[in-house]
């Protein structure tokens, strides 16, 4: 019975997500982009560097990278702790 | 314990992981040229350790790959790259200070396509190569310790 | 030509990822349920930032006269995939103390937690 339920919710959704995938902006044609173009155009002399992801991650967005590092050090801090028997 | 694979496997290993990891460090240099960058470079170098842990068992890697030097690595990473973010501090938390500078990695960019410069990027390289040895590091620790972790889950099973 | 088909892959991802996580019991195929569900979210990341006919954000050696992909989403896709690593190593690794604690990894037969 909860089964059932589940199915026909879980149909639905993918039914919903399908039919808002065709409804959505054409594939390949964004919409808004000023400021990836400013990046595109700018990075270059703001920075020096030629890869501008590499830019962006760093430089432009670099906060972003700083939790992300932060999250990897705690999942090593957390498999640490989990291990710490297997450790000694 | 001697969970080692057969002779071809160990063979080929020890010719082919310092390669990997040799790789692994110029996709980390080349980070603001060419595509890659600290993480991917990392996880490259990290493959390398893999493979020797699965090669050759947690005991057989023990002599050459110690956790408290790796997470040594790993908080050392971290901490190169808060640091060569608080430099910039006197613009803004993250600003770029060493960019067109002329200084270490202080060469500006010809705007437009070049076949690229090493010398260019500001901290965009040094933040690469922390955040490779983070990465790097976080990795083998996570591998070593889910290895020696695996070992310890069979044995409590079987009791 | 190939319109909208990359969002539908995106939805099938997804719905994968809700089929395993709902009506599966095995705590490594959970895990593995999670991890579609992340690909799913970086493969609408990607197509989000795509632009036809265009190359890769990078200036070295690039080809003459083409435009270039959005790269804030390959940026922050970037980002997503290193945290979906770390969180599937500790999600791993949560399935591998229950199955020293438990003896098995079927949440089901997980019994002492209600007792």
């Amino acid at each position: 019975m909860k089964k059932s339920i589940f199915a026909i919710a879980l149909v639905f959704f993918v039914a919903f997500m399908i039919v808002a995938a065709f409804g959505m902006r054409l594939f390949g044609e964004p919409i808004i982009s000023e400021m990836d173009d400013y990046y595109i155009q700018n990075a270059q002399a703001e920075t020096g560097a030629n890869n501008v992801v590499t830019t962006i991650v760093f430089d432009y967005r670099g906060f972003d990278t700083l939790g992300e590092a932060t999250v990897l050090f705690t999942a090593v801090l957390g498999i640490t702790a989990l291990f710490r028997e297997a450790a000694k | 314990m001697k969970n080692e694979m057969s002779r071809i496997v160990r063979t080929v290993t020890t010719l082919i992981y310092g390669f990997i990891i040799v790789y692994g460090f110029y996709v980390i240099a080349h980070g603001h040229l060419t595509p890659g960058g600290g993480f991917q470079g990392g996880a490259i170098a990290a493959s390398a350790f893999a493979l020797l842990v699965v090669t050759y068992g947690d005991q057989g890697v023990k002599d050459f790959l110690k956790k408290d030097i790796l997470s040594l690595v790993e908080s050392t990473g971290l901490v190169l790259f808060i640091a060569f973010a608080f430099f910039g501090l006197g613009v803004t938390f993250f600003y770029n200070f060493m960019a067109n500078s002329g200084g270490l990695f202080g060469n500006s960019a010809i705007i437009g396509i070049n076949p690229g410069d090493l010398n260019t990027g500001g901290t965009i390289p040094i933040m690469n190569i922390a955040v490779g040895l983070e990465v790097l590091a976080a990795l083998g620790v996570i591998i070593l310790t889910m290895s020696a972790g695996s070992k310890n889950t069979k044995k409590k099973e079987n009791s | 030509m190939i319109g909208n088909f990359p969002y539908v892959a995106v939805a099938i991802l997804i719905g994968l990822g809700f089929y395993t996580l709902i009506f599966k019991k095995n705590l490594i195929k959970i895990a593995i349920g999670i991890t579609l569900i992340e690909c799913g979210a970086n493969l609408f990341l990607i197509t989000l930032g795509y632009r036809k006919g265009s190359v890769a954000p990078i200036y070295t050696q690039a080809p003459e006269g083409m435009n270039m992909v959005l790269p804030t989403p390959q940026a922050l896709t970037l980002t997503s995939i290193v945290i979906g690593v770390a969180t599937t190593a500790l999600i791993l690794s949560i399935a591998m103390i229950i199955y020293k604690k438990y003896g098995t990894i079927n949440t089901d037969e997980v019994r002492r937690l209600k007792e």
